[in-house]
């Protein structure tokens, strides 16, 4: 593909060190992170997936709609470039559609349904354990990794396990459980505040995740405490009846 | 819940506890329910150690419980000797005092549905080995569906984990039904078992809006 420029590279890192304080949101975190690799890269979609205790994986972040339903597909058919990145701890990298049907034909036929070509896995490691994998969706064919894009993905890739491990020096094996386990279960309830919208706004759960983001980012508020707050009490009605930001509105993700 | 529903689920809880006791090197098990207003009680224990010290920490208010529900995630201390004093200066001392050394506490929920905490003691130090942690957290999740299911064993092939549309289901019945999270979960589930269907595909059908559930069961 292409060399990535310095400047926009230091820009992420920059607002990656910026998100990195002692209150931050790791759900935030990760879709931030999506949504920056896919820029960064010229990659069409890019989803991220961690394992749970049983080492099964489970979907945390996407940069979009289409990457959400193929990151949820490979958790439920188990097949899949993340599933092969996770397992072996290593990347997968400049995948071609139209020519892995044998290795992961489910994924492959709605990989390529939803218009990709061509798809990379990068495992997500601390230390020597694989917590997860990133996923990065091309609609160009193979596309076209070369060594330095490689890099700066794993690196990327790297950023989402140090948010994750979040405590500045995590001394111990114990910590990094605790937090996943509070990452995952997070997620568990932004599904549940997702069907109290839906519910109450009769909305499709699409455009519930987006008025609970759009929410979220016009009153500086953490996702996860959004979501919590809708599950809890009547929140629901001041997300739906805030108003959207008009830019917010105009754009679709 | 209904009272001889209520004592099955005790005495499930208890059996529980007791196999954490036996299946992991653990010296004690305890388990604590949350009533109401996140408000926790102990409801079952592997033996009476086990229920003191399980107890001792609402009178103190501190503990691997306590933070395990303040937090949304287990608390693993391997070595109260070491990390326990800082972390609970009253309640250290009694676990140590106990013959305790070590402490695990495994949050039973699903999402914001906060259902209780399982506690485990181990008389020597050391962390849980990956496998056993694995043992723990099956055993947290079996906790959680005799909790939902009230006691009558519905089904073990009905997974706590599921696919995300049965957690965006779970939101949507609670409003329907005007209930909570936990009693949405647990209509979500008896639904499937009477039906004998997949969870997911029940999920699916009520985010599909095909199937709704009303205010009375």
């Amino acid at each position: 593909m292409t060399t990535v420029s310095a400047e926009r590279l230091s820009k992420i890192f920059v607002e990656v060190a910026d998100t990195l304080v002692d209150d931050f949101d790791l759900l935030d975190f990760l879709h931030m992170l999506t949504v920056r690799t896919a820029s960064l890269v010229g990659a069409s979609a890019v989803g991220l997936l961690l394992a749970d205790q049983r080492g099964q994986l489970r979907f945390m972040a996407a940069s979009d709609e289409k990457a959400r339903i193929l990151e949820i597909f490979q958790v439920q058919i188990s097949e899949g470039p993340c599933f092969d990145a996770y397992r072996t701890a290593k990347p997968v990298l400049n995948a071609d559609l139209r020519e892995v049907a044998e290795r992961w034909p489910s994924f492959t036929r709605h990989a390529l349904d939803a218009g990709f070509v061509s798809v990379h896995a990068f495992p997500i490691r601390v230390r020597r354990e694989v917590i997860g994998a990133l996923n990065v969706f091309g609609s160009e064919v193979g596309g076209n990794f070369d060594d330095a894009d490689v890099q700066i993905v794993q690196a990327l890739t790297d950023v989402a396990a140090i948010g994750l491990l979040q405590e500045r020096a995590v001394r111990r094996g114990e910590v990094l459980t605790e937090q996943l386990q509070a990452a995952l279960n997070n997620r568990v309830i932004i599904e549940q505040a997702k069907g109290v919208l839906a519910q109450h706004g009769n909305l499709t759960m699409h455009v519930a995740f987006d008025r609970l983001r759009q929410y979220a980012r016009s009153h500086n508020l953490r996702l996860t405490d959004v979501a919590r707050q809708i599950v809890e009490t009547d929140f629901a009605a001041d997300v739906l009846t805030a108003p959207l930001a008009p830019k917010a509105a105009a754009r679709r993700r | 819940m209904v009272p001889e529903r209520a004592d099955s689920v005790v005495a499930e809880l208890c059996r529980l506890c007791e196999r954490a006791v036996a299946d992991l090197p653990a010296a004690g098990a305890g388990l604590s329910v949350s009533a109401v207003d996140k408000q926790f009680g102990l409801l079952a224990a592997a033996d009476p150690v086990s229920e003191r010290l399980e107890e001792l920490q609402f009178v103190l208010g501190e503990g691997p419980c306590v933070d395990a529900v303040a937090a949304g995630q287990p608390v693993l201390v391997g070595d109260i000797a070491t990390d326990g004093p800082v972390r609970w200066p009253a309640y250290a001392p009694a676990v140590l005092e106990a013959g305790m050394s070590a402490t695990f506490a495994f949050p039973l929920q699903v999402g914001a549905a906060q259902l209780g905490v399982m506690d485990l003691f181990r008389a020597s130090p050391g962390e849980l080995s990956a496998a056993e942690l694995v043992r723990a957290f099956a055993l947290a999740d079996e906790a959680i569906a005799i909790l939902l299911d009230g006691g009558t064993r519905i089904d073990e092939e009905q997974p706590i984990a599921g696919p995300p549309e049965l957690f965006q289901a779970q939101g949507m019945v609670m409003v329907q039904i005007g209930g909570t999270l936990a009693e949405a979960m647990a209509r979500i589930r008896a639904h499937a078992y009477v039906h004998s269907r997949r969870l997911a595909d029940i999920a699916r059908e009520i985010v599909t809006r095909e199937l709704r559930f009303d205010r009375d069961g």
